[in-house]
């Protein structure tokens, strides 16, 4: 287990937690150019989660063998 | 909009739909391989996949006509619950990203076609692969149908088929397009959707993008459109006196909202076709990329769900009340003839592709882990690929007879059961791509257990507003609770717990676990290796393959 892999795993579970968690979200405001909160927080974790899954594959390539 | 013949639409529809034809049969020669006559060549498009292709195919199984078409008609119907799918396609990907590339690896290493060839290495259990593969078949024919219920409503919308007095000229065009691409698919196999996936992505992406910023100008911006839906959502059901939707999960919603994200999410993988596409890519590294890469389709599918608040906020009214068709008219009333018939080609194309995947998963499954494992297991190469092309005929035909004439409701539920029952072979392929702990009878027993409640559980749930009608939703409540859930992650719990129980007590009799063909080394196996040549030769292709590698 070293640090990298830590990094990678957490970034493999943040959107997990950022949307099984509906209550966190399952809201009206703040709105987005009139989008409800509830639709463009979700719509906004699409990218993000992409973003840290690449951030996961590069940590994971770093390692050398990717392994798991 | 069904009365009458939309000209302009159908020509360009017609347009898109011959090019497409086209393509499908030439796919046959393209990256052609020199023993053609294999499951290798026909089922898996020889294994050489990359990056580009390979993105496109897997978005060619996520995103199909049924999304296009049924996603935004939930949302139309009820709002935020049908919002589910985009959290399901944003968690699909960490999760592919985890445990994909070993299924990868494993299956590579040692040949696999589907991923219950897998399973029959790993358990040296026949009734258990026999299991896993019925159901990967079994779910994916509603799948299948669903497709050529996307296909349908953008027929109807164009005003060809869907009237006339015998099922036979109400469902001619759809009969003739299903015939075109069996026929493709029968010659060309993977390639052929590989090849058209290309322009079925870029006709996607066009109309998606169009619509989202051309439909809420015309109706006046988001503010609008959320306002129009927030009325609609608060009407009274005159009978039931309930809502007829909210806009935000309440409370007592949530953990349904919750569980058939994640639900949807594990479903992703363990679908056959969804497998397909990941062992026709060449290498290890292709699948991780394209996990991170993959999220640029589920930003449109949030889009797309939105076009169901957007037909509340333009008036739409589906002919005959029949909620698939409101993404079609929507397009058909916003959009001049011409784009139309772009956006009716889009949705049309993106019916043919899924369901050529589709039907030539379920043929491999069929020809790997029921013809070749109980009827003939000395099949040749040769043979199995004829008896795969047999077979994708077969499943496209059933699901055609499916869909003739009856009532699209009757597909939907199924595809709902297909769901609950394909998520039930997940412990056997997931945890076994990284355990070989679990007994094979103590998951075929935990298998047995988990499609036996979730059966039942969904037959038992009422249509809203008809009391003591069946197959009306995939939620329940938990047993002896009150908290709704998704019936498939309960089934699936049921499932682990069975099969956890089950393996101490086997485990403690010590009753035969069976062989395990597997070597711990094959699941990191990275294909870069000289040895993949023992097992399989690549496909070295010519110069276009370069290009898009």
């Amino acid at each position: 287990m070293t640090a990298r892999r830590v990094i990678a795993g957490l970034c493999v579970a943040a959107p997990f937690i950022a949307l099984l968690w509906v209550s966190r979200y399952a809201a009206l405001g703040p709105q987005l150019w009139g989008i409800p909160f509830f639709y463009w927080y979700q719509m906004m974790w699409v990218p993000l989660a992409g973003v840290l899954t690449v951030i996961a594959y590069v940590l994971l390539r770093g390692e050398g063998k990717t392994s798991r | 909009m069904s009365s009458g013949i939309n000209g302009v639409a159908l020509a360009v529809f017609l347009f898109f739909f011959l090019a497409v034809t086209v393509m499908g049969f030439v796919a046959a020669r393209w990256r052609k391989a020199r023993n053609a006559m294999s499951l290798d060549e026909w089922g898996l498009g020889g294994r050489g996949f990359g990056s580009v292709i390979t993105w496109f195919l897997m978005g060619g199984d996520i995103y199909t006509a049924y999304t296009f078409v049924a996603v935004p008609a939930v949302v139309f119907g009820i709002g935020a619950s049908g919002f589910f799918s985009v959290p399901a396609l944003t968690l699909a990907y960490p999760l592919g990203f985890i445990f994909v590339p070993r299924l990868w690896s494993i299956a590579r290493r040692r040949g696999y076609v589907t991923p219950t060839d897998f399973i029959r290495d790993r358990y040296g259990s026949r009734a258990l692969s026999l299991a896993v593969a019925l159901t990967g078949i079994l779910a994916t024919m509603p799948y299948l149908a669903l497709q050529l219920i996307g296909l349908q409503s953008v027929l109807t919308a164009m005003g060809i088929g869907g009237t006339g007095a015998s099922w036979f000229a109400r469902d001619l065009p759809l009969f003739i397009a299903f015939a075109v691409l069996a026929a493709y698919t029968y010659s060309s196999g993977l390639r052929a959707p590989a090849l058209i996936s290309f322009v079925k992505d870029t006709l996607i992406y066009l109309v998606v993008v169009v619509a989202i910023i051309y439909i809420p100008y015309k109706l006046g911006g988001f503010g609008h459109i959320f306002a129009a839906a927030d009325k609609a959502m608060a009407k009274q059901n005159p009978v039931t006196h309930a809502p007829a939707g909210a806009m935000v999960p309440s409370p007592a919603t949530m953990v349904a909202y919750a569980t058939s994200a994640l639900g949807t999410a594990l479903t992703m993988y363990v679908y056959p076709h969804n497998a397909t596409t990941v062992l026709a890519s060449k290498d290890r590294n292709v699948i991780r990329r394209n996990s991170a890469a993959l999220p640029i389709y589920s930003i449109m599918l949030g889009m797309l769900a939105l076009l169901g608040f957007m037909a509340i906020a333009a008036g739409i009214k589906p002919a005959g009340g029949n909620a698939q068709l409101v993404v079609p008219e929507l397009f058909g009333m916003m959009f001049p003839s011409w784009f139309a018939g772009v956006a009716y080609a889009a949705i049309g194309v993106g019916a043919l592709v899924p369901a050529a995947i589709m039907s030539i998963a379920a043929a491999n499954t069929f020809t790997r882990n029921v013809y070749r494992e109980f009827i003939r297991p000395d099949a040749t190469p040769a043979e199995e690929a004829k008896v795969s092309k047999l077979a994708s005929l077969l499943v496209k035909f059933g699901a055609l007879v499916f869909v003739i004439g009856r009532n699209p409701t009757f597909s939907i539920n199924l595809q709902l059961l297909g769901g609950i029952w394909i998520l039930q072979t997940f412990p056997a392929l997931v945890i076994g791509l990284y355990s070989r702990w679990l007994h094979r009878w103590a998951l075929l027993a935990g298998w047995a257990a988990a499609m036996a409640y979730g059966t039942i559980a969904a037959y038992n749930v009422p249509a809203a507003g008809k009391p003591g009608s069946h197959f009306g939703g995939s939620s329940a409540p938990i047993p002896f609770t009150h908290v709704t859930c998704y019936i498939a992650i309960v089934a699936l719990v049921i499932n682990v717990i069975v099969t956890v129980l089950g393996t101490f007590i086997l485990r403690a009799l010590k009753v035969d676990a069976g062989i395990d063909r597997t070597e711990p080394e094959d699941f990191t196996f990275t294909g870069s290796e000289t040895q993949a040549s023992t097992v399989l030769s690549p496909v070295q292709g010519s110069g276009d393959s370069s290009l898009l590698a």
